[in-house]
């Protein structure tokens, strides 16, 4: 099969720490319209349309069925559901399209950490026989991570303070940001320990959110995009849950999923990586063997703002938008789910160039 | 160049109870991948992706189960891609599986869907909290037995027709070794004098709460070559979806099912389903579903589908065998429950369904809906390999 499939549009809401007054659907549905207006297309009228959410961050069985109504999905749609980060629907998206039934896709996402307790929830994750009972929280294990990184001299607590600050001052050039600018480094550095040695800048905000991109192939993509931004591969891997059985320190499906995706055969500009905690972006960053040279989360990453579920299919999101308006050439997205890196998506996205 | 084509060249099943203690979820959910696995005589080492479904995560308590699941299914360094798009997630789930087959992104693919419902209770599990729902809507019976009546008054349909499915149904579980239920002496008297739960629904007219998983291992043209068995071809695939609630909503036939079925039929060149395709497994959790799919699925003209029920064409040795292996009225895992339908219709093409096994059955439908019947996923597969 030999299908060029892009990314044509990409629209986001303001990210914020609490949303009580809209649901799910209500948070979407600007996000779906703008997407879908910047693509030139109607309400229902992709191909193929596929989500990316989670029950238990609503509270509710069956969430995404309500989310439906922001889409129009009347008449009916070829529609499908993953219960993970977007990410990955824009996966299984991409698979649709390469199939040749459907020449465009709606991918979207969206989260709403607020109405639980996040740090909780996020424990059932965990094995459920042995390690779930005894309720450690995302926080506790990126401190297990990081502790580990340290401890193999891979990074420290100043180097850790300077990408929250690289992040967040970042973030100021992003309108949608929750978190915008940072004190220097010597100042956050002062600040008692969250959980040794995590300090709060180490840590993502807690974020209500959505997100949506438009996918298209071949010349439909080329009509609706002045400059698409061309998926040359895209793959994603899992390690083991364990926690014991892992190297925390490294990212092996990270890089294994790089591979598959054509990463290392060509240096990216730009890199957007789905790093909720500093130090995972330490280990991306050598998973990826990403240089100096290369800008790594000019949106601000996880940093600045992480509706979970909705984070990683940003980075893609992210990317390519550097990508239409020309501020890149070849960009290098990732997207992570489960504890401390488990499972890793990695896609090289392209601009033609003049 | 065209899509690769789907072989189904592995099936594998558990057996399914209300409580299966004996294993842990991965304990589950290996079972039936070995099975699969062993059946197209392969093994892990073999297999690209996995693809994993099942319905929602308060079902076992665990959020985003695939996680865990990964060593268990042998999928550290493989991608795993988890699905769920309601009760239908079984037959989405094999249709994204197909769908990395078909566009060539992989080989040969492990799909698997599951449940294990006695982790928790599902009814409850599936029962909004107010004010998303009026108190006392408890379950999905509640939610679909006023669309039962709707399907009653508009029909005319007499009032026995559930009955005669749930008979059937439950009888033809004793053929299925791998059924949940396995009522000997069932009596047509029996169905009707069981308690009513929600009226017009009976308790032997519904889908019992089930621990289990089913597992298919697809692959191309290189992959069915290989296997040691007949695989089963897929002709047509295709999902649909709609919203729950809106203005003008047909809960009876909803527009979704039959624009999906129209998509699989196109695909799979069938123009009169009635004649072409020889054994359905259908997605019938309340015994009236029969008929109502029958019509929403083009076998029936409208208002007619409860006909084909009471002629009797429905039951094994019928012309139009309906759910030979006992249906969801017979094991209920719910996440799983959509890819059994799938599964036993590649079992029937394939000559593989035991006692359960249609005579000469070469083309079979395997359909699944869920949430407020408005997911739809369906697949047509044959013993013969698709000629586009």
């Amino acid at each position: 099969m030999t299908r060029d499939v892009a990314i044509v549009a990409f629209a986001q809401s303001d990210h914020r720490r609490r949303t009580p007054e809209t649901s799910e659907a209500e948070m979407l549905l600007p996000v779906l319209r703008d997407v879908l207006d910047q693509a030139g297309l109607d309400p229902g009228t992709p191909g193929f349309t596929c989500s990316g959410s989670s029950d238990y961050l609503a509270g509710r069985p069956f969430s995404f069925t309500m989310a439906l109504d922001s889409v129009g999905a009347w008449p009916p749609i070829a529609e499908s559901h993953v219960e993970t980060d977007g990410a990955w629907a824009l996966y299984e998206a991409w698979v649709k399209l390469l199939t040749g039934e459907a020449d465009t896709a709606l991918v979207y996402a969206c989260g709403k950490s607020s109405p639980g307790d996040l740090r909780a929830v996020l424990t059932r994750q965990l094995d459920p026989y042995y390690v779930a009972p005894l309720w450690p929280d995302p926080i506790a294990l990126a401190a297990l991570q990081t502790q580990a990184l340290i401890d193999a001299g891979a990074t420290d607590e100043r180097a850790l303070a300077g990408i929250a600050v690289r992040n967040r001052r970042a973030a100021t050039a992003n309108p949608h940001a929750q978190l915008q600018g940072s004190a220097p480094a010597e100042r956050l550095l002062e600040a008692d320990h969250l959980l040794r040695p995590l300090r709060t800048h180490d840590a993502p905000p807690i974020s209500d959110g959505a997100a949506a991109v438009v996918l298209a192939a071949d010349d439909t993509a080329r009509r609706i995009c002045p400059r698409p931004a061309w998926i040359r591969g895209i793959d994603h891997r899992i390690e083991p849950h364990g926690l014991g059985v892992r190297d925390l320190t490294d990212s092996p499906s990270t890089r294994l999923a790089a591979e598959h995706a054509g990463a290392f055969t060509a240096p990216v500009d730009t890199a957007e990586l789905h790093a909720p905690f500093t130090a995972q972006e330490v280990v991306l960053r050598t998973a990826l063997r990403l240089g100096d040279d290369v800008l790594v989360n000019p949106s601000g990453g996880a940093l600045a703002a992480n509706p979970v579920m909705a984070t990683g299919l940003i980075r893609l999101g992210e990317a390519a938008a550097r990508i239409h308006r020309g501020a890149s050439d070849r960009a290098l997205a990732h997207a992570t789910s489960g504890p401390c890196l488990q499972q890793n998506l990695v896609a090289v996205l392209e601009g033609e160039r003049p | 160049m065209s899509k690769e084509p789907v072989a189904v060249v592995g099936i594998g099943q558990t057996r399914h109870a209300a409580a299966r203690h004996d294993v842990s979820i991965a304990g589950l959910v290996r079972e039936a991948a070995v099975r699969a696995l062993d059946d197209a005589a392969l093994t892990w080492a073999d297999v690209e992706a996995v693809v994993i479904g099942k319905a929602p995560d308060f079902f076992e308590g665990v959020m985003m189960p695939e996680l865990y699941l990964a060593d268990a299914l042998g999928a550290t360094g493989k991608p795993m891609l988890r699905v769920h798009t309601a009760g239908s997630v079984g037959g989405s789930t094999a249709l994204v599986a197909a769908s990395l087959v078909a566009s060539r992104v992989h080989r040969t693919v492990l799909t698997l869907a599951f449940e294990k419902q006695s982790e928790s209770n599902a009814m409850w599990g599936l029962s909004l909290p107010v004010p998303f729902q009026q108190p006392l809507l408890a379950g999905a019976g509640g939610f679909f037995a006023p669309h039962v009546r709707a399907y009653m008054r508009r029909s005319g349909a007499p009032e026995g027709i559930g009955t005669l499915v749930a008979y059937k149904d439950r009888r033809n579980a004793l053929r299925n070794p791998y059924a949940h239920l396995h009522e000997h002496g069932i009596t047509l008297e029996r169905v009707r004098s069981s308690p009513m739960l929600w009226d017009p629904i009976r308790y032997s007219e519904t889908c019992p709460s089930s621990d289990g998983a089913c597992a298919m291992v697809l692959t191309g043209t290189a992959g069915a070559a290989r296997a040691p068995h007949p695989p089963a071809w897929v002709h047509g695939g295709a999902m649909r979806s709609e919203p729950t609630l809106f203005a003008g909503k047909d809960f009876v036939s909803p527009r979704a099912g039959r624009d999906c079925a129209a998509e699989v039929y196109r695909q799979a060149g069938v123009t009169d389903p009635r004649r072409e395709i020889d054994v359905v497994e259908m997605y019938v959790p309340f015994s009236w579903y029969e008929p109502m799919w029958l019509e929403n699925l083009g076998f029936a003209a409208e208002g007619e589908g409860w006909k084909l029920t009471e002629s009797g064409a429905t039951e094994a040795d019928g012309d139009l065998p309906v759910n030979p292996s006992g249906g969801v009225l017979s094991a209920n895992p719910i996440g799983a429950s959509g890819m059994l339908r799938f599964a036993e219709a590649a079992l029937q093409v394939r000559g593989a369904a035991g006692e359960r096994q249609v005579p000469g059955a070469r083309r079979a439908l395997g359909h699944a809906y869920g949430g407020g019947a408005q997911f739809f996923s369906m697949w047509l597969v044959a013993d013969t390999r698709p000629t586009t």
